[in-house]
């Protein structure tokens, strides 16, 4: 009973939808980015690594200039070379995508480890170092309820929404996305007719690395104001799931990042209820929660949904 | 290309793959303002300097052997284990509490029961990707990454709550005596286990099992190609079961061996990323038996020796960044085998002008 009483409590406070806009976030990011990447057939498990890099990244410069916008833009800039990096060896070298996206993690989880002590004098995490403050929209947060939800949420939340639309416009609705489409279910068929195979990749996989990044930024200087060492811890691969549940469509990701969201958000509410006094010995019981619901989530839907044809298969031109 | 050719390449481009991430690593270390030089000969000391840096090369090779051969055995089936790090985890964490009770049996029973429930619970994790795949068509990939995590928070918490013993770092009770990996000598404060020979026995018993069996034949088959193999009556679905699962019992056995021969109990940091460092390995090792065992001792050395040249203030982790350089060079090999080319030709050309 204690626990049906946390749970009504939780889902009847309008915090708990706050939460999961937030936790949403870089699932959303990501798994956009991933939509761009796979669509045009380069898978990117990449995504974990570029997040992380994209939260170091903005954290530093967020340190050095005091600017975390100029900290987002640096972390795009990065999240554009990681991307580049896969991109070449996928699309040039025929590279295996599963294995390079790999090597792109461990190379993040290096770089940004190695990086801590010359940079803030310690390894492990930062100081706090400032962060994106929450905006309030005039209007929607005098709504009751619902103006606790979205009515003041920080900027890069409506952001991410933002890009939900503008990948979903530029996917369904320009040439542009009808070629990156083709290019991701027959890239002979599409490069008969005059389409660049090869740069339409290169720009699926580079906007991937844009979003993933900003996922990422959005963990440390939109959420946290500091760096941990592997502070994406997995959200990345969450994201890819998001991206199959959502059937590799940016509207689809989006819904299946805010079931994550919602997962994560229950998860971190549960553990601080009053009413069932979580002892620090079982948390670990639940943060297994957001992996859990992923496992099952994607396990029962993938036969539903279907990749792109060409999918992760390199293209050799004749 | 002739086979003897590919073989060549087959040891060549990982060798010229690691030189050239250590150059770029080198790199690094002169933008952080130290000598790379001193590093890597820190490095190299640290890892051979004398008879305990060497014996402790060799504890850390054991098991990165094991969870090389997990990986490189779903390469070879065509599945991507990338979950050896939540076997390893599991493995490890039952083997420990079967072991913690079995006081009055003697070692003869008790080190392979303990062997076996690490093997088995790993091979039970990796299984559940392995099923998921066959049956629902989940990617392996994102269904091991979820269980390494699960298999993390839920050894996390075993170790907090039911099995907590002591203060500080949480951790099991010790194992019995009689199921612990006798010592083969001590240097010092470091033990040589044993586990060196169940890892390398393993190698071999793999080698066989893909080379020598009908079992190996038919996941090689698989992995090669799995419409072909279903059409010439092999069953994907049992095939991709089978294969993951023999891939996490060697990371179980990972588990088992760390627990048995070296910590005598569980805690959570006795995977630390051995077995992500399994997919280096593996790739270093081209998936072949006795090729991850050279690749595992490189490694070994890496990590032995990256603690040493921490005391010059150079961060261990120029490891993960060779690593990562390697992987991805190995990945898109044609990169180094275009540097190859490339070398080749230029010294053709030198020769030409003298």
């Amino acid at each position: 009973m204690r626990w049906i009483q946390a749970i009504f409590d939780i889902l009847t406070n309008p915090q708990f939808y706050k939460i999961t806009l937030t936790a949403s976030t870089p699932f959303i990011f990501a798994s956009l980015g991933g939509v761009f990447s796979e669509i045009t057939g380069v898978v990117n498990i990449a995504l974990e690594g570029i997040m992380l890099m994209g939260a170091f990244t903005s954290i530093v410069f967020t340190f050095y200039f005091g600017s975390p916008w100029l900290g987002v833009l640096m972390a795009i800039i990065v999240g554009l070379g990681m991307a580049w990096l896969h991109a070449w060896a996928s699309i040039k070298w025929y590279g295996n995508q599963i294995v390079t996206g790999t090597a792109l993690i461990l190379l993040a989880q290096g770089v940004t480890g190695f990086l801590m002590e010359p940079i803030f004098g310690r390894p492990g995490q930062t100081d706090l170092i400032g962060k994106i403050e929450e905006i309030r929209v005039p209007g929607i947060s005098e709504i009751p309820f619902i103006g606790k939800v979205i009515g003041e949420l920080n900027p890069l939340v409506y952001i991410a929404f933002g890009a939900v639309v503008f990948s979903w416009f530029l996917i369904y609705k320009t040439v542009l996305g009808l070629r990156m489409r083709s290019v991701g279910e027959n890239p002979e068929a599409a490069d008969t007719l005059g389409v660049n195979v090869y740069g339409i990749r290169y720009f699926g996989v580079l906007m991937s690395g844009v979003l993933a990044s900003l996922g990422g930024a959005f963990l440390s200087v939109g959420e946290l104001g500091q760096f941990k060492e592997l502070m994406t811890g997995g959200r990345g691969f969450i994201a890819l799931a998001a991206m199959i549940l959502g059937n590799w469509n940016p509207v689809g990701a989006m819904l299946a990042s805010l079931l994550f969201g919602a997962a994560e958000a229950m998860n971190n509410q549960l553990q601080s209820s009053p009413i069932l006094h979580v002892s620090a010995s079982t948390k670990p019981l639940f943060n297994m929660l957001p992996f859990i619901v992923t496992l099952v989530v994607v396990s029962g839907f993938i036969g539903r949904t279907r990749p792109p044809a060409a999918d992760g298969i390199p293209y050799i031109k004749e | 290309m002739i086979k003897s050719q590919q073989r060549i390449y087959a040891v060549l481009v990982p060798l010229l793959s690691v030189i050239i991430a250590l150059l770029i690593a080198a790199v690094v270390i002169v933008l952080v303002g130290n000598d790379p030089l001193k590093a890597y000969w820190e490095m190299l000391k640290g890892a051979f300097g004398g008879a305990q840096e060497i014996a402790n090369t060799v504890v850390k090779t054991t098991p990165l052997i094991l969870t090389g051969l997990a990986v490189g055995f779903g390469f070879r089936a065509g599945v991507f284990n990338i979950g050896a790090e939540g076997q390893m985890a599991m493995g490890a964490l039952f083997s420990t509490m079967v072991a913690m009770n079995l006081g009055s049996m003697p070692s003869v029973f008790a080190i392979p029961i303990t062997l076996l429930v690490g093997m088995g619970v790993g091979a039970g994790w990796a299984a559940i990707a392995g099923a998921l795949k066959a049956f629902t068509g989940a990617h392996e990939v994102i269904s091991t990454i979820m269980l390494n995590w699960i298999a993390y928070y839920l050894g996390n918490y075993m170790v907090a709550a039911p099995l907590a013993v002591g203060s500080g770092t949480p951790k099991s009770p010790e194992i019995a005596p009689s199921a612990k990996l006798p010592p083969l000598l001590t240097v010092h404060a470091t033990e040589l286990t044993s586990g060196i020979i169940i890892a390398v026995i393993a190698a071999v018993v793999m080698y066989v099992i893909l080379e020598k069996t009908s079992v190996g034949y038919e996941v090689k088959a698989v992995g090669f190609n799995p419409y072909a193999a279903e059409y010439g009556g092999i069953s994907i679905a049992k095939n991709v079961v089978l294969s993951m699962a023999i891939s996490g019992a060697l990371a179980g056995l990972a588990g088992a061996v760390e627990a048995m021969g070296v910590h005598h109990r569980y805690l959570g940091a006795l995977t630390a990323g051995k077995g992500f460092d399994g997919i280096s390995v593996s790739l270093i090792g081209q998936n072949n038996p006795i090729g991850i065992i050279f690749a595992a001792f490189l490694i070994g050395s890496l990590r032995t020796g990256s603690n040493a040249m921490q005391f010059l203030g150079v961060s261990k982790h120029v490891v993960m960044i060779v690593q990562g350089i390697v992987i991805f060079l190995v990945a898109a090999e044609r990169i180094v085998r275009t540097i190859m080319i490339y070398l080749r030709f230029r010294r053709r050309e030198a020769g030409m002008e003298s």
